[in-house]
């Protein structure tokens, strides 16, 4: 379970110069201050973790107001949990900014990944397909075979076939951090991070990755 | 504008001079050997200039014991120690790919005649 976790919104990607002179490809990540408004425990919840909000004053229904007053935080953008490992160190009421994080980190990166429909299996799951000539007609992106015959005379469940792409909950692993700006509040990651630019992401330290 | 445009002035050179495809350059390369440092200066004509932004790449060509070199450098790249304009081409084309098949005199750039009143090299870009 991570430690630590903050939340923000993709920027876009771009290119930033190591310190060997060499191009680093990265995510730009904007993390607003997340304020927490409750605590989850394992006492009470069975699980741990912080629920926050960020962004600017939003407005809210009564039944929430009344959430985040308890809690005399400001109504945001949205409610997010954050699963951690421990809240003892957390209160109600704290912000946490891009500071949590510093280069060198490594983090994983959940977001929902940008929605692509209903696709067929070359796109969904890299079938090859089939050949565009030797008298094939009207079968070059099908799938082929997606089973025997008589036995078992049913397609197996989970067998990969068109479907929904996209548009669900992903998460990269272990990105690095190249730099965290607690001035502008904006997080640098190495690499590519899912979803469209502006979706919110949750950034957690890495979960896996061997002895730290 | 791109919202990744904050991001990126920090990695733009404000030193670059003013340079297009057709000039004649050395570029002063930063070479790392072992622990030291040393710069080399790699000499020859931009054939093309690509991109834009952090991004944004050129391409020198020179012809070295007979043989054609062509080193693409990103225009704001740190390895770049300096760039000097030796002379201002004249050329009617942004990518100069037909010198590849070009050797001697072929090869030859016209040189940009400058204006007499002695403007400065920097306004021929406005001018064009």
């Amino acid at each position: 379970m991570p430690s630590k976790a903050i939340v923000g919104e993709k920027v876009g990607m771009t290119q930033v110069w190591d310190g060997d002179n060499r191009a680093v490809a990265v995510t730009v990540i904007r993390v607003t201050p997340a304020r927490v408004v409750q605590l989850r425990t394992p006492d009470r919840d069975g699980y741990a973790a912080l629920q926050v909000t960020y962004g600017p004053p939003a407005k809210v229904n009564k039944p929430l107001a009344g959430h985040y007053a308890k809690a005399d935080v400001e109504p945001g953008r949205k409610l997010v949990e954050l699963r951690i490992d421990d809240t003892s160190s957390y209160s109600v009421g704290q912000e946490l900014s891009v500071d949590t994080l510093a280069a060198g980190d490594k983090v994983d990166v959940t977001a929902v990944s940008k929605g692509k429909g209903f696709a067929g299996g070359m796109k969904r799951h890299n079938f090859r397909g089939q050949g565009a000539s030797h008298g094939n007609h009207k079968h070059h992106r099908a799938p082929g075979g997606i089973g025997a015959c008589a036995t078992p005379a049913r397609v197996f469940k989970g067998t990969r076939m068109a479907g929904q792409l996209g548009s669900e909950r992903v998460t990269t692993l272990n990105l690095e951090v190249v730099s965290s700006d607690a001035e502008r509040s904006l997080l640098l990651v190495k690499g590519a991070v899912p979803g469209p630019r502006g979706g919110m992401v949750l950034v957690r330290d890495a979960v896996k990755g061997g002895v730290k | 504008m791109n919202p990744t445009d904050v991001v990126d002035q920090d990695s733009l050179r404000p030193d670059i001079p003013d340079f297009a495809p057709g000039d004649s350059l050395k570029v002063h390369v930063r070479v790392v050997e072992g622990s030291r440092e040393r710069i080399q200066v790699f000499q020859g004509a931009v054939i093309r200039r690509q991109g834009s932004g952090v991004r944004e790449t050129f391409t020198v060509r020179k012809v070295s014991f007979g043989v054609g070199v062509e080193r693409t450098f990103p225009v704001h790249s740190p390895v770049i120690a300096r760039i000097e304009v030796v002379t201002r081409g004249d050329v009617r084309r942004a990518k100069l790919y037909y010198l590849r098949e070009r050797s001697g005199k072929a090869a030859k750039i016209k040189e940009l005649r400058q204006p007499s009143t002695g403007a400065p090299a920097s306004s021929r870009s406005a001018a064009r």
